[in-house]
């Protein structure tokens, strides 16, 4: 009897921690969190656990966020598991919860986010940890805390290649296709009225679909992350009919988005990104999402890592490009 | 939850010329009235044909409006939507094609697109709203007008569509409302209407809840007055003893 209360109470308590948790995973997971919470009070005089270091324990789970068409960064390709190169980062956070909390067998649960979703879903516990292609900035900072960076890239175009555009002032009078809500669009946007060049922009939904509108040519470029116009080329009908071309107009850091005030668990997350760059393992990432064939279409990137960006390992930051 | 609330966001500087946030909702407030009232005329105008071609004697154009009616329903909007915008204009003699593409602004080729597409759709939903008002009149005046000689062209324009009209006016608020919740489907083609405005707002000052409120907000007070200005109408319009409650 008083067990069986024990164990409902618990149930609750594992229910409010983690609404997602599915029924029969309670089965598996009840014998651990049982052994766990033993386990934590046996434990009591070394550093009291809190914040997504204290959920993580109590729910044996960990939610990673991420992304359906960054390419190369985190997208879903033949599987239902999300890959790329911010998801492999990801993996190596995962890795160091599981030592810090002595839980070899934490669970680990991809949860889909859109740039919409992924700030509200981390704010709400929903998600534990973001690695996209998450820009870290200003106006990002007020709502949540950034990892260190984990790339860096610069915005450029993508256009036909060979053909009229070379850099930004050939689009002056052009129809220009960038996604909504990204940087690139409030960038163009500025320089459009700064510099008064006429240009007709295009906010399109997603990356995908801004390059739909300049391979069906409604628009002669489309301007994005580098790196990301690079995955995009990966996936076009004939990728060498594409080229990255222009000045860039603004460098921006990515980072993992977590919760803000949480120390324990940004410390964590900050040191084994660290500990990944000085052990040299960024390399081999870098090079298996870069600069070898990547699904869907086994196509290579070609794209080697820029100074900025070895400059940002040689010397990692939490600090958003502007703040530098 | 830990979210930095900050209502004060929608008087902020843009950063673009020297526009605040509250001028894109403006902007795109014009943009979602624009594209509901041109789609709402096609569709009243085209809806009024179907309808009542659905209800005409010939079997053959009945059942044309009525494969008209389940195509245009049965299509999720947003599919018909990236076929006009997407698929129709490859399909297009290339002059044509070129223009709609590259020589026309990007926000009026989506713009056209949108209409077309809306249109089309709440055509099908008001032509169904046509019929019914139709089929609801009492069997007796069709073979009155008829009998007093009226052609059926004339029976349609004075006797069936007035008061048809008349006894739809409540569902068809409906339709009419759910047009300007319809045009948010814009967005996704990159026309800066109300809600490509609120979400660039939030994207750019990562304050969502704040911009998705005003939006709401601004959706609700606009579909509300429609609909008291409708009601007006309907009190307006209404003739005595013609529908149960008409006479109270």
């Amino acid at each position: 009897m008083l067990l069986h209360s024990v164990l409902h109470i618990l149930k609750k308590k594992l229910k409010n921690q983690n609404p997602h948790i599915l029924e029969h995973d309670m089965k598996v997971l009840l014998p651990l969190a049982i052994a766990m919470s033993l386990l934590t009070t046996a434990h009591v005089g070394a550093e009291e656990l809190s914040g997504t270091l204290k959920k993580v324990k109590e729910s044996g789970v960990i939610v990673l966020g991420h992304r359906d068409s960054s390419i190369p960064f985190s997208y879903l390709a033949n599987d239902a598991k999300p890959i790329g190169y911010s998801v492999d980062i990801s993996n190596k956070i995962v890795e160091a919860v599981k030592k810090e909390l002595k839980m070899p067998n934490l669970q680990v649960r991809y949860n889909l986010v859109t740039s919409q979703t992924r700030i509200p879903l981390v704010q709400n516990g929903t998600v534990d940890v973001e690695c996209g292609s998450t820009t870290n900035n200003i106006e990002r900072q007020k709502q949540a805390a950034f990892s260190l960076g984990i790339f860096e890239i610069g915005t450029r175009l993508l256009t036909k290649k060979g053909g009229a555009i070379k850099d930004f002032p050939d689009l002056a009078g052009k129809n220009v296709v960038t996604t909504a809500g990204t940087t690139s669009e409030r960038i163009l946007k500025k320089m459009n009225e700064d510099k008064k060049m006429n240009m007709n922009i295009i906010s399109a939904k997603d990356h995908g679909e801004s390059f739909l509108m300049l391979e069906s040519n409604r628009a002669v470029a489309f301007m994005m992350d580098d790196a990301l116009l690079a995955g995009e080329m990966a996936k076009a009908k004939k990728p060498s009919e594409w080229d990255i071309v222009g000045k860039p107009q603004s460098y921006e850091i990515y980072g993992c988005l977590l919760r803000k005030d949480d120390p324990q668990f940004k410390k964590i997350v900050d040191s084994a990104i660290a500990s990944t760059y000085k052990s040299g393992e960024i390399n081999t990432i870098y090079k298996r999402w870069f600069e070898s064939p990547v699904p869907p279409k086994g196509l290579n990137l070609n794209f080697p890592m820029s100074d900025d960006f070895k400059e940002l390992i040689a010397k990692p930051t939490d600090k958003s490009a502007e703040q530098m | 939850m830990n979210y930095h609330w900050d209502w004060g966001v929608f008087f902020k500087p843009t950063g673009i010329g020297s526009e605040i946030y509250l001028d894109w909702f403006m902007t795109g407030l014009g943009w979602t009235i624009a594209l509901a009232l041109t789609s709402w005329i096609i569709a009243l105008f085209i809806g009024t044909i179907i309808g009542v071609a659905r209800t005409l004697p010939n079997k053959i154009i009945a059942n044309l409006a009525a494969g008209y009616v389940a195509l245009f329903r049965n299509v999720p909007l947003l599919i018909q939507l990236f076929i006009w915008y997407f698929m129709v204009p490859d399909y297009l003699p290339e002059s044509l094609e070129l223009w709609f593409k590259q020589d026309i602004n990007p926000a009026t080729s989506a713009f056209i697109s949108t209409v077309i597409c809306l249109g089309l759709f709440t055509a099908a939903r008001v032509a169904e709203q046509i019929r019914t008002g139709i089929e609801a009149l009492p069997q007796g005046q069709i073979n009155a007008g008829l009998a007093l000689g009226l052609r059926l062209p004339q029976l349609y324009k004075d006797v069936l569509l007035p008061q048809a009209f008349r006894i739809i006016i409540p569902p068809i608020t409906s339709e009419f409302l759910n047009v300007f919740k319809n045009s948010s489907v814009a967005s996704l083609i990159g026309l800066m209407e109300l809600l490509a405005q609120t979400k660039q707002t939030a994207e750019f000052t990562a304050n969502l809840f704040e911009a998705f409120t005003l939006a709401t907000l601004i959706y609700f007070v606009l579909n509300m007055s429609l609909m008291l200005l409708m009601r007006k109408l309907e009190k307006r319009v209404q003739v005595p003893g013609l529908i149960a409650l008409g006479g109270k």
